[in-house]
């Protein structure tokens, strides 16, 4: 054997009651480089990854390590063999500090804590890592990319040769970014091997030495990252062209819907902008920039602290979710687990929730065959994949979830739709058919609000896109204008750094 | 096939522990039948409802407060402020009496206010229900103590009597108004968008709220609902026929733990009026065999809390719950 591998997956599979998520996946990762993974969600990327690091056991396949064959099992036995894994999620105690946090499972020997040496430890181990930071400051005071580099600390240990970063970029800045980067870098070159899963194409070709696409529990390529470019990466992800993922704009643009003038709140200021009848206009920014506290002011979720909002040209005073409603807007949150759906109460009266008023009569109380027929009605019209509506929304994949979200509001009456990341979390296929389903949306006269974070979606979708960053509007352009380059430079002001 | 299999025991287990409480409360019966000769007669029945109406109503008040996701501690106290409200303005001993709907309402009034104090409290200013509640506990019973002077306050008006003792076809009448109103909650819950409503916001109130629902209006709502239950509860517990500032002492743990043993989870969102009247039964029932049995009080106690235990074990681990 000429290459030496650290880790060796061979023909991992894995079910989940009855689902196929992995179907003989091989993987190899060699000393010292950062491996980027890529892939749809639920392609088996975090599946794979939690195999590797012992959170899940693996119906079929073999592990080797260094060349010999494992088995892992238990995320301790994971750690034992040199494996740390960062996930998504932090998993930080916010009260305690950044010290006690990197030794949370090691604090001292027999529960009693050195103060001084632990400070000093978690100092040299943050200053490895290129940070030089107050270790006594608490979790909650710092920023999130500190967060995330705490999370990384407190993974390491002596033995970490394995480091797999889960999406470690979705919420950081593009200088927190590259601080991260650096870091990765920094352990790099001290021979520890790096799994980083990630969306972001630009992130991936700056910083990773191999890759590997995954589509649907299986791989779809691989190799230096020198022999791919983006389109090809993306064809793998997503096992079409990119071109046939978004719908022909059939929309007729009319009248103007909202008007929003000098709003302001607590991390945005002086937003000016309108919507027009059959408009999908794109909200550019990253997690963070205030993108989605503009659409919660509007909505009324949030308070805003000033300026005008106003509908079909008359102002409006909009204090409640409940009086965003009334006035015909409606909003699909980005968090649909936590801010869309009662995921305990069945696929139905999630439906039925924003639009009781439809099935009930004065006194409250719901007429259920009416309430059967709307909901048939909406689970034809979004062919939300189900066997029961009675069933708990819980039971559903996360597409069918994000239809559900759109389908409380397909009945309301709503003029305009706040859609804030209708489609993260969804497979390709679901997110063709939201799209289809907004196209349709604004055929029928509603104005469509689209936030994202993904360029190729406002890029194929929106007709308008205005760009946030750090609370404030960049710029906007229209549909002709668009590409990944003209956005970014917005948010960048032009220098294009971020970019390259 | 394996994927069938676990997902149909999964839902058959959620399903066969929806009837756990009925099923336990049929077991106790049995037992205690074979316990005592004199237990299955229809009169020791209607005694064990009457002995537990102030309890049903109570807890039913309180199992919506727990579907928000609350709790209501001030349950007892606002049923001794109730009663002794009650008897002084139908006694009348510094005023004119009043005439006894007169007495009811205002009595209502008085104790729905508290409700939508504490309500406004825990909806619109955002505090612990736990909080505000253990708060009015405190104020109500203080006023209660004020109101009577710290004494029992006979009521002799001619109706009440008539009510705390007569009874139709047998049925005490306190125990048919306790089984109206676990009617009316049931049928609320189940056919109505107010109870659904409430279900859903125990089960995730941030999304309720980004529907478009007027949330704070409905965990308002709840802790007055709760504060009427205790009025009728408070009057029904003074049927000796006086108001007393002592009555109801500890109910609110009574109800929390009827609610509990009935499934309810106290993180909200889960729980049904039928399950709730089934665990106020079968801690009367506990609480009847302990006493055929000749159970001392003070073991009784413990007994009593070893059972809520159990009960709640039975009821499998509160997911709601770990995942906060």
């Amino acid at each position: 054997m000429e290459e030496k591998y650290r880790v060796q997956m061979r023909s991992v599979k894995k079910s989940f009651a009855g689902v196929k998520a992995l179907k003989g996946v091989d993987f190899s990762l060699r000393p010292g480089e950062i491996h980027a993974l890529v892939g749809e969600n639920g392609a088996g990327k975090s599946t794979l990854m939690k195999i590797l690091s012992g959170a899940y056991v693996m119906d079929e396949g073999e592990i080797m390590i260094e060349g010999q064959p494992v088995i892992i099992g238990t995320p301790r036995k994971g750690k034992e063999l040199g494996i740390g894994t960062v996930y998504q999620e932090f998993e930080l105690a916010n009260d305690l500090t950044i010290a006690e946090n990197i030794f949370l499972d090691r604090l001292g020997k027999n529960g009693i804590i050195r103060w001084k040496k632990l400070f000093a430890d978690a100092e040299k181990i943050m200053r490895e890592l290129g940070f030089d930071i107050n270790v006594r400051s608490l979790v909650k005071d710092i920023s999130v990319a500190y967060k995330q580099v705490v999370e990384i600390a407190k993974v390491l240990s002596g033995n970490t040769k394995i480091l797999i970063l889960d999406e470690p970029t979705a919420v950081l800045t593009p200088r927190e970014t590259e601080k991260l980067f650096d870091t990765m870098k920094t352990l790099k070159k001290s021979g520890v091997s790096i799994v980083y899963i990630s969306h972001r194409m630009d992130e991936v070709f700056s910083i990773a030495d191999t890759i590997t696409t995954m589509r649907d529990g299986e791989v779809t390529g691989g190799g230096a990252i020198a022999d791919f470019d983006v389109d090809r990466v993306v064809e793998l992800m997503i096992g079409r062209k990119l071109s046939t993922m978004f719908p022909v704009r059939s929309a007729e643009i009319g009248a103007e819907l909202l008007r929003v003038e000098g709003l302001y709140g607590d991390v945005f200021d002086n937003i000016n902008f309108n919507l027009y009848k059959g408009e999908i206009l794109g909200i550019f920014g990253l997690v963070g920039s205030g993108r989605t506290e503009i659409a919660r002011a509007i909505f009324g979720a949030d308070a805003r602290k000033g300026g005008r909002v106003l509908i079909e040209g008359n102002e409006v005073d909009i204090r409640s979710p409940y009086q965003g409603t009334r006035h015909g807007i409606a909003l699909i949150p980005e968090n649909r687990k936590e801010q869309g759906l009662v995921l305990k109460m069945p696929i139905k009266y999630n439906m039925t929730i924003t639009n009781i008023k439809k099935v009930n009569n004065a006194f409250g109380v719901i007429n259920r065959r009416k309430e059967d027929e709307l909901v048939q009605e909406l689970v034809r019209k979004l062919a939300v994949k189900t066997g029961n509506v009675n069933n708990s929304v819980e039971s559903l994949s996360g597409g069918n979830q994000q239809k559900v979200v759109i389908a409380k509001w397909f009945n309301t009456d709503s003029k305009i739709i706040i859609m804030d990341e209708p489609t993260r979390g969804v497979d390709v296929g679901a997110k063709v058919e939201i799209y289809n389903i907004m196209n349709e949306l604004a055929s029928q006269g509603v104005g469509i609000l689209m936030i994202s974070s993904e360029l190729n979606e406002i890029i194929g979708v929106c007709d308008r896109v205005m760009v946030i960053d750090n609370g404030e509007k960049k710029g906007e352009l229209i549909k002709g204008e668009m590409s990944e380059v003209s956005i970014m430079k917005l948010v960048v002001g032009g220098t294009g750094e971020w970019v390259s | 096939m394996g994927k069938l299999k676990s997902g149909l025991t999964g839902d058959l287990g959620e399903k066969l522990r929806a009837y756990l409480p009925i099923a336990v409360f049929v077991i106790l019966v049995v037992v205690s039948s074979f316990l005592s000769k004199n237990f299955f007669t229809l009169q020791n029945i209607f005694n064990l409802l009457r002995q537990n109406s102030g309890t049903i109503l109570v807890s039913l008040g309180m199992l919506l407060v727990i579907l928000t996701g609350g709790i209501d501690l001030s349950v007892g106290s606002i049923a001794a402020f109730s009663s002794v409200l009650f008897a002084t303005l139908l006694d009348g001993r510094s005023s004119p009496p009043m005439a006894l709907p007169l007495a009811l309402l205002i009595t209502l009034l008085c104790s729905m206010a508290f409700g939508a104090l504490v309500g406004y409290l825990v909806a619109f200013q955002k505090m612990a229900a736990f909080v505000a509640t253990l708060a009015s506990m405190t104020a109500a019973r203080g006023v209660a103590y004020m109101i009577s002077h710290a004494k029992t306050i006979p009521i002799s008006n001619r109706l009440v009597n008539i009510f705390n003792k007569g009874s139709y076809f047998g049925v005490p009448f306190s125990v048919i108004l306790a089984l109206a109103f676990f009617i009316c909650v049931a049928l609320i819950l189940k056919f109505t968008s107010y109870g659904r409503f409430v279900q859903a916001i125990g089960s995730n109130e941030t999304a309720v709220r980004l529907s478009g629902i007027r949330t704070n209006f409905y965990i308002m709502s709840v802790y007055v609902i709760s504060a009427f239950m205790c009025t009728f509860a408070g009057i029904i517990e003074s049927r000796t026929g006086v108001g007393d500032a002592r009555v109801s002492q500890g109910l609110e743990l009574d109800a929390i733990a009827a609610c509990v043993i009935g499934g309810a989870s106290l993180s909200g969102g889960k729980g049904t009026a039928v399950n709730t009247l089934m665990g106020v039964l079968i801690l009367g029932l506990i609480g009847n065999i302990m006493a055929l049995m000749k159970v001392a009080p003070y073991p009784q106690q413990v007994i009593k809390g070893v059972i809520i235990i159990v009960a709640v074990l039975l009821q499998g681990k509160d997911k709601n719950r770990r995942s906060h």
